[in-house]
């Protein structure tokens, strides 16, 4: 049973972590989550993003959060990755699984996942 | 939208857009009836701009010029033989006391009525976007109360970031729990 108990927990675990964290995060993931987003579904391409950003250990260089309409609907889900240094990339049309990949080639290996940009999508 | 979390979700997202400290999101359901109460302490509308949002040529928004978030909910309530009522205050008027509340009430057994589906992934949403505001969430069902206080949760952390991924998780499983 989750408890208020095990919350503590986390909060004693994590309260080290957190002088570390601060001022970095080279990379900023933004879901647009306006009623087109949402509609359109961006609930579970955000946490999927979240859960896999955790998961390959990136929680510390990387922040996902959230914006309201980008304002190319048509597009939606759509997710923007900012990055020091480098062209903001626009993700079109995304899924779950397609936020899986980015996570791997792009926000772990650098490598941004062309054919999932605005640029690369084919109808 | 395909689950009215979704819409619960976006309504919210009004809420916070609107500078509120604490936003209340209630559900009240019995066998028949989903009543869906939206509470926020922020600015308020004004009488003129209340009258205008059910209309999905009204937006805040300038990016585009049509707004479908609140037409979208009264669509779904009203073709469940439901409704949505909006009442607000605006700041300029009650300095004190500004706010606004959306009220949804839907017939659950009306072949229109579109499921909740999984409102506690929307709640940790809400929340992991929104980290510096807060949430009330009750949820009350067959004699249960399913409850979610950020404030509560902000003071055991004490400092911890509530949108660390560990905490949105807990807050996620914690309220599946409550369900189960």
């Amino acid at each position: 049973m989750k408890s208020l108990a095990e919350l503590q927990a986390i909060k004693e675990k994590m309260k080290d972590k957190i002088i570390l964290r601060e001022g970095v995060g080279d990379i900023r993931v933004v879901v647009g989550m306006a009623t087109c987003g949402i509609a359109a579904g961006a609930r579970p391409v955000l946490n999927t993003l979240v859960e896999e950003v955790s998961a390959a250990g990136l929680a510390e260089k990387v922040t996902v959060s959230q914006t309201g309409c980008i304002g190319i609907c048509q597009y939606e889900p759509i997710v923007e990755v900012f990055e020091a240094d480098r062209d903001k990339v626009t993700y079109v049309k995304m899924t779950p699984e397609k936020a899986r990949r980015v996570v791997e080639e792009h926000l772990k290996g650098g490598n941004v996942v062309s054919e999932y940009t605005i640029a690369g999508h084919k109808e | 939208m395909k689950e009215l979390s979704l819409n619960i979700l976006d309504i919210a997202e009004n809420s916070v857009k609107a500078g509120a400290s604490l936003t209340k999101i209630k559900i009240d359901e019995d066998e028949d009836r989903l009543t869906l109460t939206i509470t926020d302490d922020g600015c308020g509308m004004t009488a003129e701009v209340l009258k205008s949002v059910t209309d999905p040529f009204y937006t805040t928004r300038t990016t585009r010029k049509v707004g479908m978030g609140i037409p979208l909910l009264k669509l779904e309530a009203e073709m469940t033989g439901g409704k949505l009522e909006i009442a607000s205050r605006h700041e300029g008027e009650y300095p004190d006391s500004h706010g606004t509340e959306v009220k949804a009430v839907f017939n659950k057994k009306h072949i229109d009525f579109t499921p909740l589906g999984d409102i506690s992934e929307s709640i940790a949403t809400l929340i992991q976007g929104h980290p510096e505001t807060d949430f009330l969430f009750i949820h009350s069902i067959e004699g249960k109360h399913i409850a979610l206080d950020t404030r509560e949760i902000k003071r055991i952390l004490d400092g911890v970031p509530i949108n660390s991924y560990e905490v949105i998780n807990w807050i996620k499983e914690y309220l599946n729990e409550q369900y189960s």
